[in-house]
């Protein structure tokens, strides 16, 4: 056939037909369970080696890392923009306080239901603002987060006003031997875990292409039959929920909640954590989840007087060296090493 | 297959369709010429719903084509290409070609995320579907690569190959040669004949190379200003003075 004549455009290595690139991409493939695996080895040894503070701190950072998880399935991978994603967390973590501080749930069962609050509360927010596009989307999410603060007040007799709540934090079972810290980390893993498996499986498939489809071009997206109002606001209710189990895994780990933790700053922290971390990549909500946690404290540390002049500092100059994200660094980084030692 | 009747297109105050009606046959290479204007794009866009029609009737397989929704256009045996490409630049070949069997799909968001043993079935099926259809437009090569910085004629092909996975019984092709160099044009309508038989689908082109329309397809009609002004087979609306007319600007 004379389609089959033009084969000679791409210079993907003259020496390497379909088969040996079937097999550089299983051996690929069998290179990234095999960092997961060593990743997940570092994670679980982590808490044994470290002072009990730095160890909340990396708890921290897990919990940090699944409302970021959230937000690249919005903002990354269907190329929607939250400004208001610090409510959905409040949500998560105030629907934990209420239901551990009313009820006595047991912790377990506090996060589906917090998570199922929040997926429940952004499909009905997406659903009108997903028509919106752009600046305008932006505002309305943004209405979202300044409009909790004061409900939360509002609300005393349920919510504790602005004195807050204080919860009881989960133990650690006899047989694990843990301490409170400890217990506490391996927790937000295993929620960390779960939410990673359950995104990229959502990725992986006909809903992520779908979704990328959207972001990358509407119109040729809805030719090929995708629906754009049902993938945009299901990706936004998803994304909430994800960060509505981020909230509740805070409560569960700081054991307190207040109205000021949820300002506006968190939702616009939460952005930026996301796209300094690196937009539509896996290891974006880690790398962010690190810079969320880390970077506000080392500002400070800089200097007392403007801890929000540097943290903006920092957020231009990783914007400004990579553009796509510490991500996009990392894989530069890793790409001219392996070239480097190509050559030698 | 296909009926069109009088249908009316407005913008503002311009007229892009008035009254246009025509007909394909199952099987058939349909042309669609006409000078810059004519309103052939606008046409393809009322057809894929992405345009309201102000008037008339788009008759697909005896139902109104007018009441199905965009997103259902696909699961209906429609697809199209278009004329400055309408890819994914941000995602390989491979899924820029997976997005086009979309509708051939059920996978949700709970279903996908815990990938259930259906969910991964599918995808399987689908993807051994979308290798197919690359391996058939010598794409296998680049499938891995991002759908942006591949030569035009490439990326003209990912597009063909993204409407065929879909198994359209319909393929709207806006400009499909368009950007390609003479040997590729011949190559291309080849191809074009080839698969046409392949995948037992009907064609509707909206090209400006004359070449190309006159060798491929069986009929041809033509527009000007968004009205019809001839149709028929490719050497008849050749020699139509009122085509030449408007290819050439002669009054009188």
């Amino acid at each position: 056939m004379s389609g089959r004549a033009e084969v000679t455009e791409k210079p993907v290595r003259a020496d390497a037909p379909g088969r040996g690139r079937a097999l550089a991409r299983i051996a690929a493939g069998r290179r990234r369970w095999i960092v997961a695996a060593a990743l997940l080895a570092v994670a679980c040894s982590l808490p044994f080696q470290l002072v009990p503070f730095r160890v909340f701190q990396f708890t921290m950072v897990l919990v940090y890392a699944v409302a970021l998880l959230g937000l690249n399935l919005l903002v990354g991978h269907a190329g929607q923009i939250s400004l208001g994603h610090g409510a959905f967390f409040a949500v998560g973590a105030y629907g934990t306080a209420i239901m551990l501080d009313r009820w006595d749930v047991p912790h377990v069962l506090t996060l589906p239901a917090a998570a199922a609050t929040a997926f429940a509360l952004g499909l009905a927010l997406g659903l009108p603002a997903m028509r919106l596009r752009g600046l305008y989307l932006a505002l309305v999410t943004l209405a979202i987060a300044i409009f909790l603060v004061p409900l939360l007040k509002r609300f005393e007799s349920v919510t504790g006003g602005s004195m807050g709540l204080t919860l009881g934090k989960p133990a650690p079972p006899a047989w694990t031997g843990l301490a409170e810290d400890q217990w506490l980390y391996f927790l937000a893993l295993a929620v960390a875990v779960a939410a990673f498996l359950l995104a990229r499986g959502l990725l992986h498939s006909r809903v992520g292409r779908a979704l990328h489809a959207v972001r990358d071009n509407e119109a040729a997206a809805e030719v090929m039959g995708v629906r754009l109002s049902f993938y945009k606001t299901l990706a936004f209710a998803w994304s909430a929920m994800f960060a509505g189990a981020a909230g509740s895994v805070y409560t569960w780990v700081i054991g307190f909640v207040s109205p000021d933790s949820f300002a506006v700053t968190l939702s616009i922290t939460l952005l930026a954590g996301i796209v300094v971390g690196g937009l539509g990549s896996f290891s974006g909500p880690l790398l962010g989840g690190l810079f969320v946690m880390f970077v506000p404290g080392i500002s400070q540390d800089v200097n007392d007087a403007a801890p929000g002049v540097i943290f903006g500092l920092l957020i231009i100059t990783v914007m400004y060296v990579a553009p796509t994200g510490l991500a996009g660094l990392a894989g530069r980084v890793a790409r001219s090493t392996k070239k480097i030692l190509r050559k030698e | 297959m296909l009926e069109v009747h009088g249908l009316t297109v407005r913008f503002g105050g311009i007229t892009a369709l008035d009254g246009v009606g025509f007909s394909v046959r199952r099987g058939e290479m349909t042309g669609l010429i006409g000078p810059n204007g004519a309103g052939k794009t606008t046409l393809f866009n009322c057809l894929t719903r992405r345009y309201d029609a102000d008037a008339g009737t788009v008759r697909y397989e005896g139902k109104d084509l007018l009441a199905v929704p965009p997103h259902a256009i696909a699961a209906a045996g429609i697809a199209r290409t278009f004329q400055n490409l309408g890819l994914f630049p941000h995602m390989s070949v491979r899924d820029n070609v997976l997005v086009g069997a979309h509708h051939r799909g059920g996978a949700g968001f709970l279903t996908a995320s815990l990938r259930l043993p259906r969910v991964r079935r599918e995808e399987a099926r689908l993807r051994a579907e979308a290798d197919g259809v690359l391996d058939r437009l010598a794409l296998t090569r680049v499938a891995d690569h991002p759908a942006t910085g591949l030569p035009f004629g490439t990326l003209k092909r990912v597009e063909l190959a993204r409407a065929l996975v879909g198994r359209p019984e319909l393929l709207l092709l806006d400009e499909p040669v368009n950007g390609l160099n003479s040997a590729e044009v011949g190559e291309f309508a080849g191809t074009l004949r080839a698969i046409r038989e392949e995948f037992d689908v009907t064609m509707v082109v909206v090209e400006h190379h004359m070449g190309f329309v006159m060798g491929t397809c069986d009929r041809v009609v033509c527009l000007n200003f968004g009205r019809k002004i001839a149709e028929g087979p490719p050497a008849e609306v050749q020699r139509d003075p009122e085509v030449m007319r408007a290819y050439l600007g002669t009054t009188g």
